[in-house]
């Protein structure tokens, strides 16, 4: 039916705005002074350098690359679902979309998996976890779950 | 006509570079450094004006966590001159070339106290309306890595992997179907399925794609 397409289509495309905002806006921790993320530490002294590069070592570098990684691979998924929509033959299943949906979401568990482990090192222990870490978390189970409906989703004609 | 346009023209290059002249100063963002060793901190300016004689670059000194700046360095008139009550005072050294519009200073033995906020601030008389830049020094007891090596090394391994899955999968395919195609003539299973994904962009006969139904598995 029309509906479960766009349904599943609305859900992919959640889970991807979400990463999207995640990853882009700089809120991951809020700090008194400021906020900061794994890009960039808008906090400082007023007067100061408002926003310096954040340079905290290699897992944030690794937070980084996860991130992108699971944008990269959710966007992937989304283009090859419409491929395989048009392409699959009666009776098959999208692994191909599911596989690459559930990687997404591997990654983005990965990612806030270690900037929670390791962000207590980065900052200090009065730091509160800012929207985009929420939304990290959020889209993390939007992916895993719309990619097990592309893995057990059957073309049917 | 032509000559109004050109007249005019000459006119107006003439004015606006006269309102609109400034000196802009080019420093590093951040310099990253060894504890003991020397670090250039460089600083360029560019104006719109010929380097004139009396040039002069100024360089002033913010501790990290302090809100005061000290004046470390001034070159003027071809003579570099440095504070003798500056934490710098025998460590600095002028290694700049203001015929080439560079003024970058050389900070020797370098120490964890050096870790703050490096000023340039250079005049170029009559090109004497800028804003300073400033370079943030860093000092290490080993360089960490350039930021982005890893976030790059890692995407391009993944994606690398990916690749390379994709490339073998279809030279496995395309492998096993020339076996296939050498061996019988048609109405091979797999001979079947490669005609059909060569369809693939024409739209199923039946029913527009719009039309097609998903549904789960009982």
């Amino acid at each position: 039916m029309l509906l479960l397409l766009l349904g599943i289509v609305l859900l992919h495309v959640a889970g991807l705005v979400l990463l999207f905002v995640s990853t882009i806006v700089s809120f991951w921790r809020t700090v008194n002074t400021g906020n900061a993320d794994f890009w960039v530490n808008s906090t400082g002294p007023n007067g100061g350098y408002p926003c310096v590069r954040a340079s905290a070592g290699e897992w944030i570098q690794a937070v980084q690359a996860l991130m992108i990684l699971s944008i990269i691979f959710s966007c992937l998924s989304l283009f090859l679902f419409f491929c395989q929509l048009f392409t699959l033959q009666k009776g098959g299943r999208f692994f191909l979309t599911g596989t690459f949906q559930i990687l997404a979401s591997l990654f983005v568990m990965s990612g806030a998996i270690i900037y929670t482990v390791m962000s207590p090192t980065w900052g200090k222990d009065t730091d509160v976890f800012g929207y985009s870490y929420i939304l990290a978390w959020v889209a993390f189970p939007l992916a895993l779950i719309s990619g097990l409906i592309y893995v057990i989703l059957r073309k049917r004609e | 006509m032509l000559t109004f346009l050109a007249l005019a023209s000459v006119v107006l290059l003439g004015i606006v570079p006269e309102q609109t002249q400034a000196i802009v100063i080019y420093t590093g963002w951040e310099r990253h450094a060894l504890l003991g060793s020397d670090v250039r901190v460089s600083c360029f300016f560019f104006s719109w004006r010929w380097t004139s004689e009396d040039v002069t670059f100024s360089w002033t000194y913010r501790p990290d966590g302090s809100r005061d700046s000290i004046s470390i360095f001034h070159y003027t008139g071809g003579m570099a001159y440095v504070d003798n009550m500056s934490p710098f005072r025998d460590r600095v050294e002028f290694v700049g070339n203001p015929g080439r519009r560079d003024g970058s200073i050389l900070i020797k033995n370098l120490d964890y106290a050096d870790n703050g906020t490096f000023t340039c601030d250079a005049k170029n008389p009559p090109d004497i309306v800028g804003r300073p830049s400033s370079v943030r020094l860093l000092v290490f007891e080993k360089v960490p890595i350039q930021a982005g090596v890893i976030t790059g090394a890692i995407i391009g391994v993944v994606l690398g992997l990916l690749v390379l899955i994709v490339v073998i999968y279809y030279l496995m395919r395309f492998l096993v179907a020339r076996r296939v195609f050498s061996l019988s003539v048609s109405k091979h299973g797999k001979k079947k399925k490669e005609g059909s994904q060569q369809r693939q962009w024409h739209p199923p006969p039946s029913s527009s794609p719009l039309l097609l139904l998903l549904s789960l598995p009982r």
